[in-house]
């Protein structure tokens, strides 16, 4: 096991607590508009695009690692608030190389958290 | 960990720092671990090693005038700088510098579109602009113009042309670099400057003529460290009315020559879009017998073998852009000729599309060709619109499930846009692979170039696969490194050079042009002692090092 994913381990068990401590700050309204333009084009829900293939690169990527254990799109995962989210995207994960704080910054992070968390509720229903 | 830039203290770098949070905030000095990671290249060969190339600090300016005061800083403390602009530069170097403890100056921050004239049909931008913000800002406004795109959309219209990156639509436009016109650079001593028209005060066509009058430096700060680039104009492709496509096979090995000069005729007229090559000989990759005669390059038992199959030896899919009835003419034309210069020819209708496209006729993954001619194209680049569809290149595959190409570079030679010279390439470069004991992971025999540069074809070096997929360990990644630096070596000996590098292979590419005892290389290290004295902008990009740092060159990982 890495560094990373021990972190990711040891965050994602304090989830319940973290939730509740994230949410009311965060604009979830505005994470979709992030999320949408920075994240989206490789784990939406489109089409792959290239000949043959069917799904989006990270959508495809996370279908491959949990082989249906968690969901492959984000905007269905309702395990990522913002301290699991943040690790991941400032040290990239696998293929997904981190972001800059030029290009995305910490309250777009809190954000994002806030709309996927949002997004996973209600395609729960 | 703390990491000095080179030969600087660590009481003379904290005041550098100082003065940089005074020129630009304390918010855009960056020097936490954790905000520093993302300016390491995900792909390194060096990955966690004690020379890995990695900054001390990155800084983060939100315009012009923070960008000198940065320089001037820089001049003051001897300290080197980096420069980036949207910092994606994946497969060859990422954000990371040349040199170990550089300060990057992260551009991305200024990301205006100055201007976009759809009539005259150019743009001028800022370097934090990527592709995916430039559309978007095209889509709003519903602006009838196209910018060529790289296919991984979150790169930028400059940094990828000062990387002298590459696109797919029409040729003037493909090849990125020289698409710019004009440009305003902060010079090494932190003064301001603009190239071709944008030197008359004034001017109406800064973005019109690039040459200006006299002698025109602008391509000294593509792939070199001279200044930093801070403004840059950028022609653009008007859009067309309709977009069509079509395929043609040609059945025998030797039918590839024949087959260029069709294209390369098509092309130089400005009739096609980037031609995409292949081979339907890929579908005998299992065919024992075939790959026999294809590792030995036996070309009547190719032929023989696949015409048994009923297979054409190549392919080329065209594109036409213009209106329905002038793209339905070109077409026609193009089938004539191939019929009349290449005895066998096929000739397969494609697509025939009003522009724009739809989103889902962007997004679709199939293709209008018969099996067994596969199609390479991806949509979206033909029509100008940036995605990150080629993301699963490095990405788990169905195939890889449990691994990513953590080492993922591309290498590129450039070799004469002649069939005979390619299926020449194809032999020199199968050998040499051979030789330093690789078996080619794909058939060389069948292997095809891209033309993204009109004039010239790239050939992939696949032979190297730059996959260190199946052996991630250090000591895997650092015997790559070697091995690619030997097959440079070589492959120059045969008068191969490449067209872009990771800075560690840009000294060995760099190494490899050496005309007249490395006259160009002397007199570029003359131009950036003289403009450059503290040698503190990009040192060693492009292989060009200043005389404080000049020690440094192939020094890493002798
Ligand atoms: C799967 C995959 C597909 C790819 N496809 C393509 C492709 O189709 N076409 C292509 O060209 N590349 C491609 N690449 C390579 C690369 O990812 C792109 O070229 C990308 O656009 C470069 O990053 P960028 O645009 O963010 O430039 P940056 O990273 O911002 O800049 C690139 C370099 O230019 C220099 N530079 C940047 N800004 C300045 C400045 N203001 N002043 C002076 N110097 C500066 C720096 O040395 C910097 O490292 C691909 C890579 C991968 C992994
Ligand atoms: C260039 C394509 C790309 C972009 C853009 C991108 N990602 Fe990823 N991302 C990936 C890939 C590929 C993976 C899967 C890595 C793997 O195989 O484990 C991934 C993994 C992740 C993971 C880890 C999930 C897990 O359970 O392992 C998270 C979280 C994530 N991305 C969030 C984001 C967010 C949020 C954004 C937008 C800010 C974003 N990504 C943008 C490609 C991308």
């Amino acid at each position: 096991m890495n560094k990373l994913t021990v972190v990711v381990a040891v965050l994602a068990a304090a989830l319940p607590l973290l939730l509740s401590a994230a949410e009311p700050v965060a604009d979830a309204a505005a994470g979709k508009q992030v999320f949408q333009l920075r994240c989206a084009p490789c784990h939406g829900a489109g089409r792959g695009g290239d000949p043959g293939r069917e799904m989006l690169p990270g959508t495809d990527a996370l279908r491959i690692k949990y082989k249906g254990a968690l969901p492959a799109l984000l905007e269905q995962r309702s395990d990522l608030p913002e301290p699991v989210l943040r690790v991941y995207l400032r040290h990239g994960s696998w293929s997904m190389p981190a972001f800059r704080k030029t290009e995305l910054s910490d309250v777009d992070i809190a954000n994002i958290a806030a709309y996927l968390a949002l997004s996973a509720r209600s395609s729960a229903h | 960990m703390t990491i000095l830039p080179p030969g600087v203290s660590a009481g003379q770098f904290a005041k550098a720092l100082a003065e940089f949070t005074a020129a630009v905030g304390k918010d855009w000095v960056l020097t936490d671990d954790e905000d520093l990671q993302a300016y390491r290249d995900h792909f390194s060969m060096l990955k966690g090693q004690p020379d890995e190339l990695v900054c001390s600090a990155a800084v983060c300016p939100a315009d012009v005038a923070q960008v000198q005061a940065i320089v001037r800083i820089a001049n003051r403390y001897k300290t080197p700088l980096f420069a980036i602009s949207t910092g994606k530069n994946f497969a060859y170097g990422g954000p990371a510098p040349n040199v170990r403890g550089s300060v990057t100056v992260d551009l991305k921050r200024m990301n205006r579109v100055l201007e976009i004239d759809e009539k005259r049909h150019f743009a001028l931008v800022e370097p934090g602009v990527s592709y995916i913000d430039f559309y978007r800002h095209i889509q709003e406004r519903n602006l009838k113009v196209w910018v060529d795109t790289a296919d991984v959309g979150w790169g930028g219209l400059m940094g990828n042309a000062l990387d002298r990156g590459i696109g797919y639509t029409l040729g003037p436009y493909r090849d990125h670099f020289s698409a710019h016109c004009g440009m305003e650079v902060v010079l090494p001593d932190g003064e301001l400057m603009r190239t071709g028209m944008g030197a008359l005060p004034g001017s109406h066509a800064w973005q019109e003529y690039r040459h200006g009058f006299g002698p025109d430096p602008a391509g000294l700060f593509a792939q070199g460290g001279f200044g930093i680039v801070v403004k840059m104009g950028f022609r653009l492709m008007p859009q067309p009315e309709h977009w069509r496509t079509g395929l043609i096979t040609v059945p025998k090995r030797r039918d590839f020559i024949a087959l260029v000069d069709t294209v390369n005729y098509l092309t130089d007229l400005f009739i096609i879009g980037e031609p995409l090559y292949g081979s339907p000989l890929r579908n005998l990759r299992s065919d024992a017998e075939f790959v026999k005669a294809a590792e030995a390059f036996d070309e009547a038992a190719m032929d023989r073998i696949a015409a048994s199959h009923n297979l054409h030896s190549w392919q080329v899919e065209l594109q036409f852009y213009g209106s329905e009835k002038t793209t339905l003419a070109n077409w026609e034309w193009a089938k004539e000729l191939m019929l009349r210069n290449i005895p066998g020819a096929q000739c397969f209708e494609g697509e025939s599309l009003p522009v724009p496209v739809t989103a889902e006729q962007i997004e679709r993954t199939t293709r209008p060709y018969p099996a067994p001619y596969a199609s390479q194209m991806r949509r979206n680049i033909m029509h100008g619109v940036p995605k990150l569809y080629v993301w699963w290149m490095p990405s788990r595959t169905d195939e890889f499930p449990d691994s990513w190409n953590e080492s993922h570079l591309g290498l590129f030679s450039v070799v004469a846009r002649s069939g005979a010279a390619v299926l020449q390439a194809q032999q020199d470069f199968d050998r040499i692979a051979r030789e330093l004991g690789n078996k080619p992971a794909n058939l060389s025999a069948i292997s095809t170039p891209v033309n993204w540069y009109q004039s010239v074809f790239l050939l992939g070096n696949g032979a190297f696969g730059s996959n260190t997929r199946n052996d991630t360990s250090p000591e895997a990644k650092i015997a790559q490194v070697k091995l690619l630096r030997e097959v440079l070596r070589r492959n120059a000996a045969l008068g191969y050079g490449d067209y872009r590098a990771p800075p560690v292979l840009q000294d060995a590419v760099a190494d490899q042009y050496s005309f007249n005892n490395f006259a160009l290389r002397r007199f570029n290290e003359r131009l950036k002692d003289a403009i450059d004295p503290n040698g503190i902008i990009l040192p060693g990009r492009g292989g060009v090092w200043p005389r404080a740092l000049r020690a440094l060159r192939g020094a890493l990982r002798k």
